[in-house]
């Protein structure tokens, strides 16, 4: 890791996307964008909040207990994205052997965890007063729960792995293999008869929802996906600086400080 | 929706301790990340 002979404005050059790939030229980027996605976050989260407690109408069935929504969809939407971002990244460090790749799946794990835990957290607060229990083990639940397993055990199997690069490649395939997960949680609810109810959102029909109902939950799930963004550009810059301590560009960064 | 008091919005029509207990741990879970981000990025940089 020492003699790191990459270079930022080197002859070789190549385009600004392969440059961008080298984690001391990524490390200064990722600094500059996490205010931005945190602003971005805090912006959509404030008219979503307002809009899911002061504007949306109560619900004629569920009452207020609905309101639990513009929490529980949005982190159930970002435990699965995030699986897949990770899982793509993951592969992406296994194809190309680069460096950022596994730093980046690794950043996005214990968010993807945060927001599966919270989805369960919320389902089971909604699931008491609408269905009459905390947890049912149904298709859409377990899978749910499945893909907390799955966060874990990324996590657990890269840090057990002393070796940066090897504890990426162990972790690439368990996350690639896991993301059967993904479809199976989307269409639990399709394929087998659960307690937990359809997709009130889809691309092929109108929303079975009030339209302010609606907006409010998307403009949250953006605030989610502008968070989490930002929580792991955070935790890549982390990561870089423990992974190339040893590296001359850190030590420079140090010198400048 | 107008809640008309304070005391109606915190009641959440019966379900108070269901709405407010999912949102409280949403505001835990994401201020623990963002303690734990600061403490890791503390960490790394001084031992950089």
């Amino acid at each position: 890791m020492a003699i790191d002979s990459y270079r930022l404005d080197g002859e070789a050059g190549g385009n600004w996307l392969f440059r961008l790939a080298a984690p001391q030229a990524f490390f200064p980027v990722a600094g500059k964008m996490i205010p931005w996605f945190a602003a971005l976050a805090v912006l959509f989260a404030l008219p979503g909040l307002y809009l899911s407690f002061f504007v949306a109408p109560t619900d004629f069935q569920q009452g207020e207990a609905y309101r639990v929504i513009f929490l529980h969809v949005p982190a159930a939407w970002m435990s699965m994205f995030l699986y897949v971002i990770m899982a793509c990244w993951a592969a992406l460090g296994l194809i190309l052997n680069t460096r950022l790749s596994g730093m980046m799946a690794s950043a996005v794990a214990p968010t993807g965890a945060m927001f599966t835990f919270l989805a369960l957290w919320t389902g089971a607060l909604w699931g008491k007063p609408t269905w009459g229990t905390w947890w049912v083990w149904d298709a859409r639940l377990t899978s749910e729960l499945i893909l907390l397993f799955l966060y874990f055990g990324f996590i657990a199997l890269t840090n057990a792995i002393d070796d940066p690069r090897r504890a990426d490649r162990a972790g690439a395939v368990l996350a690639i293999v896991g993301v059967v997960n993904i479809p199976i949680i989307y269409f639990s609810v399709k394929w087998w008869n659960t307690l937990h109810q359809g997709a009130s959102v889809s691309l092929t029909r109108a929303p079975s929802m009030a339209t302010t109902m609606l907006v409010g939950m998307l403009l949250m799930a953006l605030a989610a996906w502008m968070y989490s963004i930002a929580a792991a550009l955070w935790r890549v810059r982390s990561i870089i600086l423990e992974r190339e301590r040893d590296a001359q560009w850190v030590r420079e960064l140090r010198g400048v400080q | 929706m107008n809640w008309g008091s304070f005391g109606n919005f915190v009641h959440m029509g019966g379900y108070g301790f269901y709405v407010w207990g999912s949102y409280l741990m949403g505001v835990v879970c994401i201020a623990g990340e963002l303690i734990l981000l600061a403490r890791r990025a503390r960490l790394a940089e001084r031992r950089a």
